[in-house]
């Protein structure tokens, strides 16, 4: 099945009543999937809408009904989103965003890019806010981390971000579905569903009031230390031993660990970090594996953003090297080999066997 | 062991269906696979490939750098992935449309006159098939038996389809 | 010898990457001869939009911006407003203009600015793979509507060029087909027209062209523009929907 599909299916099997979405390549097949089935099952929805504005919107309604909804898009939609995200964060809703990312800025490519990190892990919109950023490296994880992010949405009232690419939405594999569709889900205490037997609610985010809002943001800050505390998911690869660390996330996580195989097979003591929630960022980890290793390379397909949250966590302390592919480019596993090599080499470091 | 192979030709050869229908049938058989298209613009500008990958271990990359085996089914297409093939590495092409100049010695160059097959087959449309039997026996990566079930099940209702991309396989798989 | 056909000369020297029986290729090299015939290649400046015809620039040989998707209007706007003496026209498919550009086309018309707005209609997404478009035809298959577009969950398909004739601030609509070569010179007088109602400064003008995609529609390329005939100008009727720019036809 392809990522696309795979996304679209494991949303159903979470619960999703709702999804909204506006037509971009390299992430069609999502909605062209959710067209054919979401849209015919009971008590779901399925809209095109006339943009990303009106779907992220449609998102905003549905959510504060209490329905568990979903859009998707790839860049250039996902800028046009963020207003409404901000929205959504303010109002503690819960939302589920997919971004298949691609090649920019502007229009750019449509082939697969990691440009868009600082864009999901600094909030992306206006205001004082985060999203839980996942970012899933096989179609299996993207099934599995589109069911958790369902979860994560309704337990911390937050809009969760699925950072894919458009690689990982139109390659296909084998995907195990672990759950069935619920029969019915129970509705969100604080859905507004009408004011029946209680005092009515309401969804807001504008105040006059500084202080209030100066609550809000702590009261969201809070939560978000809570995120960082519970939700931090990370993946290692063959670190014991390794001089060199490669910190990688998404599919050129996976590329670089065809390139540490090959490495490996050479001699060179070389392992891999990928973290799976860039925000919250596994800085813990990073720091600890920085540490045990001579120096680490950060390999993105973007010109290097992911490598601050790095630089962050290290605080100055440890050698940091970067090898970056924008634009869409998609680099072989024997070219990221070579720069594992050449900085292996360079630095000195022993090899084993 | 890792085997990956890039199908490449125009669109409209049927090179995506090679290529899945290879993934498909390496994932009956119980292995680890990746398939990976080409998509959008590209395949708009006239040109398709995929890359599968097949292991019995978990797949890292499903890109290739050097891929064991390319299959070419147009001139460009033989052109852009000659030089990626691995050294030891098998070429097969079309040999009804692509005129084989390769000059490296390290690699094997299987022709395969698909579309010719094809045509005296009167399904000019299934030279992908003639190419996927052969390709299917050369290697060895997957049975001709699932080749086959995967082809009923993806062509599910069209008896009569099936019938003619069974027979195309055939054809090709018997050529060596 | 009497050269009676030959390549435009604002058409660039390269084939066109739209596919066989395309109507953007035709409605290319209308605008290629209009400029031409007009003497104004000095001062077009055309703004083209996410789509098939995002490339338009590799065809078209005048100065011209890409905007974001949905966003000619505004940028057309801007263009005009800054250099008043350039000729701007906005080239836009069904998806651009009428679903997530429609609030920059309605004021842009609303406020009257003195741009021509070429517009594809094709009743579908033909860059995305073919998904619904507001212009898609009632009970018509696409990539989102499998079962057909169904009023009461779709709606009806949008008339945006009878919806902008309600503005004050147009002068001119016609609506023509690129499907017969009566249509294709009926298309190339109206944008011809379009263009003259800038030149004399009164106000917001749109050619909407109902145009095959063959693909899309999964038709080969006669049926597609017979279809046209059959199904599409049912809905979207031909002919001039308003002019009020006092002229009779431009030539
Ligand atoms: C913000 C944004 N969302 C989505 C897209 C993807 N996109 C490109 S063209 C297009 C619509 C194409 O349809 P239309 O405007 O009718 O032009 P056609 O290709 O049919 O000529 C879409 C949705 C985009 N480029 N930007
Ligand atoms: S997809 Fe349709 S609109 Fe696009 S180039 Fe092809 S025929 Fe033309
Ligand atoms: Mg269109």
């Amino acid at each position: 099945m392809d990522g696309n599909s795979a996304v679209g299916e494991a949303a159903i099997r979470a619960g999703c009543q709702c999804y909204f979405g506006y037509p971009i390549t390299p992430q069609n097949e999502l909605t062209e999937y959710m067209a054919t089935h979401l849209s015919r099952r009971k008590g779901c929805s399925f809209i095109q809408a006339e943009s990303e504005i009106s779907a992220i919107n449609m998102v905003f309604g549905a959510s504060a009904v209490g329905a568990r909804s979903m859009t998707s898009s790839s860049s250039p939609g996902m800028s046009l989103k963020q207003e409404g995200i901000s929205y959504l964060a303010s109002c503690e809703l819960p939302a589920v965003i997919v971004n298949m990312s691609r090649g920019g800025p502007g229009l750019g490519t449509i082939s697969a890019a990691q440009s868009d990190y600082f864009q999901s892990t600094r909030g992306g919109g206006h205001g004082d806010y985060r999203t839980i950023v996942l970012a899933p490296s096989s179609v299996q994880e993207l099934a599995d981390l589109t069911h958790r992010a369902f979860d994560l949405a309704d337990k911390y009232r937050i809009p969760v971000i699925i950072l894919g690419d458009g690689m990982l939405g139109q390659m296909q594999e084998p995907v195990d579905f672990r759950h069935e569709a619920p029969a019915e889900l129970p509705v969100r205490s604080d859905a507004l569903r009408g004011a029946r037997g209680r005092p009515s609610k309401i969804v807001r985010t504008c105040t006059s009031n500084t202080s209030e809002m100066e609550e809000l943001n702590w009261s969201l800050y809070r939560r978000y230390q809570l995120i960082e505390k519970k939700e931090t998911a990370f993946e290692t690869f063959l670190v014991d031993d390794a001089e060199l660390i490669v910190v990688a996330f998404g599919i050129a996580a996976r590329i670089a660990k065809g390139a540490i195989k090959s490495a490996r097979a050479n001699g060179l003591k070389v392992g891999l970090a990928r973290p799976i929630t860039l925000w919250p960022f596994p800085s813990g980890r990073i720091k600890e594996l920085a540490a045990t290793a001579k120096c680490l390379l950060v390999f993105e397909m973007n010109m290097g953003q992911m490598l601050e949250d790095v630089q962050l966590a290290l605080q100055g302390q440890g050698e940091v090297f970067f090898y970056g592919r924008p634009g869409g480019v998609i680099p072989t596993p024997s070219e990221v080999l070579r720069v594992i090599s050449r900085h292996y080499y360079q630095r000195g470091l022993k090899k084993g066997k | 062991m890792l085997i990956k192979t890039i199908f490449a030709g125009f669109g409209g050869q049927g090179v995506l269906s090679m290529g899945l229908n290879l993934a498909e049938a390496a994932m009956l058989e119980g292995k680890n696979v990746t398939f990976l298209p080409s998509y959008g613009v590209e395949v708009r500008g006239g040109t398709a490939n995929c890359t599968v990958a097949v292991s019995d271990e978990e797949i890292a990359s499903p890109v290739a750098s050097a891929p064991e085996f390319v299959v070419a089914m147009n001139q460009p297409s033989l052109v852009r992935f000659q030089n990626q093939v691995q050294s030891g590495g098998v070429l097969f092409y079309n040999a009804s449309l692509v005129n084989p100049q390769n000059p490296r010695g390290d690699i094997e160059l299987v022709g395969v006159p698909a579309g010719e097959i094809a045509e005296k087959l009167d399904s000019p449309k299934s030279a992908n098939m003639v190419m996927l039997g052969a390709f299917a026996r050369k290697t060895n990566i997957v049975s001709m038996d699932t080749v086959a079930e995967v082809l009923s099940t993806i062509l599910k209702n069209k008896a009569k389809l099936v019938s003619i991309n069974k027979k195309a396989l055939k054809a090709g798989y018997d050529l060596f | 010898m009497r050269k009676v056909y030959g390549r435009p000369r604002f058409l660039k020297k390269r084939s066109f990457h739209y596919c066989a029986g395309c109507g953007h290729s035709i409605v290319h090299r209308l605008l290629a001869e209009v400029i031409e015939e007009m003497g104004i290649h000095e001062r077009v400046v055309g703004v083209n939009s996410a789509g098939c015809s995002v490339f338009a620039y590799n065809y078209l040989d005048v100065d011209m911006a890409e905007a974001a998707h949905g966003r000619g209007a505004a940028v057309a706007t801007g263009m005009k407003r800054a250099y008043p003496e350039a000729v701007v026209f906005t080239y836009q498919g069904d998806g651009d203009l009428a679903a997530i550009g429609t609030a920059e086309t309605i004021h842009a018309a609303n406020r009257g600015e003195k741009i021509s707005a070429i517009f594809i209609n094709n009743a579908i997404y033909g860059m995305t793979g073919g998904q619904m478009a507001p212009t898609t035809l009632v009970s018509m298959r696409t990539t989102t509507t499998p079962f057909g577009r169904d009023v009461m969950l779709e709606g009806h398909p949008l008339k945006i060029s009878e919806m902008l004739a309600l503005l004050d601030g147009v002068v001119y609509i016609e609506r023509t087909a690129v499907n017969s070569p009566a249509g294709i010179r009926k298309t190339k007088k109206a944008i011809r027209k379009s263009f003259q109602t800038q030149l004399d400064g009164k106000g917001f003008s749109l050619v909407e062209i109902l145009s095959p995609c063959p693909v899309n529609w999964k038709m080969g390329v006669a049926e597609s523009w017979q279809w046209i005939d059959k199904e599409m100008t049912g809905v979207f009727p031909l002919g001039i929907i308003k002019d009020t720019t006092g002229n009779k036809d431009a030539d």
